[in-house]
């Protein structure tokens, strides 16, 4: 996959090499994706850096394994191999155990676009709604995912996904996990901005009298700042996520349902796009550009 | 890195509970109800038996030790006899059993690791426990626990799942010497294997023994020959299913 900037897929890197440097709880399995880069990592810590090879099910299942023995495990690969192939193993393995690691994918839902379908996997979140108690993480900028890989690994037990895209944001935010961040404030609605989608959100809605939010986690969904940013009679709300259109409107509808609201779910369409290309033709052939985002949260406000 | 371990008295839980392998079928006739899978739960009686019994140092007042043994559950089908030897060695009070099913029971059709004291893993889809022993045992490695055994039970019919094989390949290049398989071998398997399992864990490296599952002395010498630098797995045939 050609990578031509500082991504938060290299920032991962870095930050989980020096954290099993200081974390000797901490251990890392990989299915041959990223093994090279952690190669020197793998020298230092033999027996907690473990490439399974290309076994997605056993990435899994092992992760679920030491994470019954007490260690805090991180699964890696991309994300179409770590949540849609083994969506059992992240089922039973792990959850059903009563277990938890923390998923770490790359690649997303347009990375690679000349990479085809194979390598898309935009219905990931939507997938791990289907599972109680995940925490999914958004990033947008490389310092937010050190943010929250630093958080995820630190966090008790849980399960924990942080879902790392080559699309980005041009700045970092400083984010709090589980909570939205007010970009601008406006009064005829509000656009909720999910990782890398702010800033083609904050270009579309330059001038419109809306409020932006910021979203670089989505699960726990943080209904009081949704509330909060809503006011008190009517909310419009339009929902922006670099994944599935349509994946975060139940908890809008279940946040806002003491009063009267629209939701608008804009995202990857369901349909497989049959065109390679770079994700800025991606972006802008599934409706998420500056251009057509304007224009579909102008017609969808009052 | 040795195969054979003497387990000290107090942690041998048979010696204070009283009950034999031939109180067994008594304990098992506590189960009733509609459950389906009769013929797989007595397939694995002798197996679960010899191993909670001779081999594996873990009982209800060492479960909680990190460098307990572990026995990991993956054929969860007809988990009677697996209930009835965790009742004869004191995980399980015996009158549970009689529950077994039942909405407010911890015993189902197939085992809960959160609601059965003793199980090292909650079970039923099959070719889940290979994988999750293997990581067990990378673990309980990383931690300098070199000691403790991690034992898993598949079905004949299991191994077909592919996961088995991604654990298997992995397992065998890897050296993980403290990983034990036995497959309970009752020729479920539509297709079976050809050359028998034996065969595709040896292509892989593993030490193994193909040993008859109702002898209790020639299961216990295959559990406990030494395997140096391989995990092993032992083959337990039983009769076929249908007979």
């Amino acid at each position: 996959m050609p990578t031509t900037t500082y991504t938060m897929r290299d920032r991962f890197l870095d930050v989980t090499a020096r954290l099993l440097d200081e974390d000797p709880r901490l251990a890392l399995v990989l299915a041959d994706i990223s093994a090279a880069g952690f190669a020197p990592a793998a020298e230092r810590h033999p027996d907690r850096v473990i490439n399974v090879g290309i076994r997605e099910q056993l990435l899994i299942g092992a992760a679920g394994g030491l994470a019954l023995t007490g260690l805090r495990p991180i699964a890696h690969t991309f994300a179409s191999f770590l949540i849609e192939r083994p969506f059992e193993q992240v089922k039973l393995d792990l959850v059903h155990q009563g277990v938890g690691a923390v998923l770490v994918s790359a690649a997303g839902s347009y990375d690679w676009p000349a990479g085809g379908r194979t390598h898309m996997a935009p219905g990931d979140v939507a997938l791990l709604d289907t599972l109680p108690d995940w925490t999914v993480h958004v990033p947008g900028h490389p310092d937010e995912a050190e943010t929250l890989l630093r958080h995820a690994v630190a966090d008790g037990d849980r399960n924990v996904y942080l879902r790392l895209s080559a699309h980005r944001n041009a700045l970092a935010r400083p984010v709090v996990p589980g909570r939205f961040l007010t970009v601008r404030e406006g009064r005829r609605g509000v656009v909720l901005a999910v990782g890398p989608m702010l800033d083609g959100v904050l270009q579309a809605t330059e001038g419109m009298d809306v409020t932006v939010l910021y979203a670089a986690g989505v699960r726990p969904f943080d209904a009081a700042g949704l509330r909060a940013a809503t006011g008190a009679a009517a909310a419009e709300v339009v929902i922006v996520e670099p994944y599935l259109a349509g994946t975060s409107d139940r908890e809008a509808h279940e946040a806002l349902a003491a009063v009267p609201h629209r939701v608008l779910g804009l995202g990857v369409p369901r349909a497989e796009h049959r065109h390679y290309g770079s994700i800025d033709e991606h972006l802008a052939a599934y409706g998420l550009d500056a251009r057509s985002l304007r224009e579909r949260i102008t017609l969808f406000l009052p | 890195m040795t195969a054979t371990k003497t387990i000290s008295p107090q942690h041998r839980p048979h010696l204070h509970q009283g009950y034999g392998f031939e109180d067994l079928p008594a304990l098992m006739a506590l189960m009733t109800g509609a459950e389906k899978h009769g013929p797989a739960a007595t397939s694995t009686l002798d197996v679960l038996w010899v191993l909670y019994d001779r081999v594996l140092d873990v009982g209800p007042a060492t479960f909680g030790r990190q460098d307990r043994d572990r026995f990991l559950l993956s054929k969860g089908h007809g988990p009677m006899a697996y209930y009835a030897v965790l009742a004869a060695k004191g995980f399980l009070s015996p009158a549970v059993l009689s529950s077994f099913g039942a909405y407010d029971s911890p015993l189902g059709h197939h085992p809960d690791r959160l609601l059965v004291p003793g199980a090292e893993i909650g079970s039923g889809s099959l070719g889940h426990g290979l994988p999750l022993a293997v990581g067990t045992a990378l673990g309980l490695r990383a931690q300098g626990l070199t000691d403790p055994a991690v034992w898993v039970l598949l079905g004949d019919a299991e191994f077909d799942e592919g996961s088995n094989h991604e654990a298997v390949a992995f397992a065998g290049a890897s050296g993980l010497d403290r990983l034990h398989v036995v497959v309970i071998d009752n020729s479920s398997a539509t297709h079976g294997w050809r050359g028998g399992i034996a065969a595709r864990f040896e292509a892989e490296g593993w030490s193994t023994a193909t040993v008859d599952g109702r002898d209790h002395e020639a299961l216990h010498a295959a559990f406990t020959a030494a395997h140096p630098g391989r995990p092993h797995a032992v083959v337990a045939r039983v009769e076929p299913k249908e007979s």
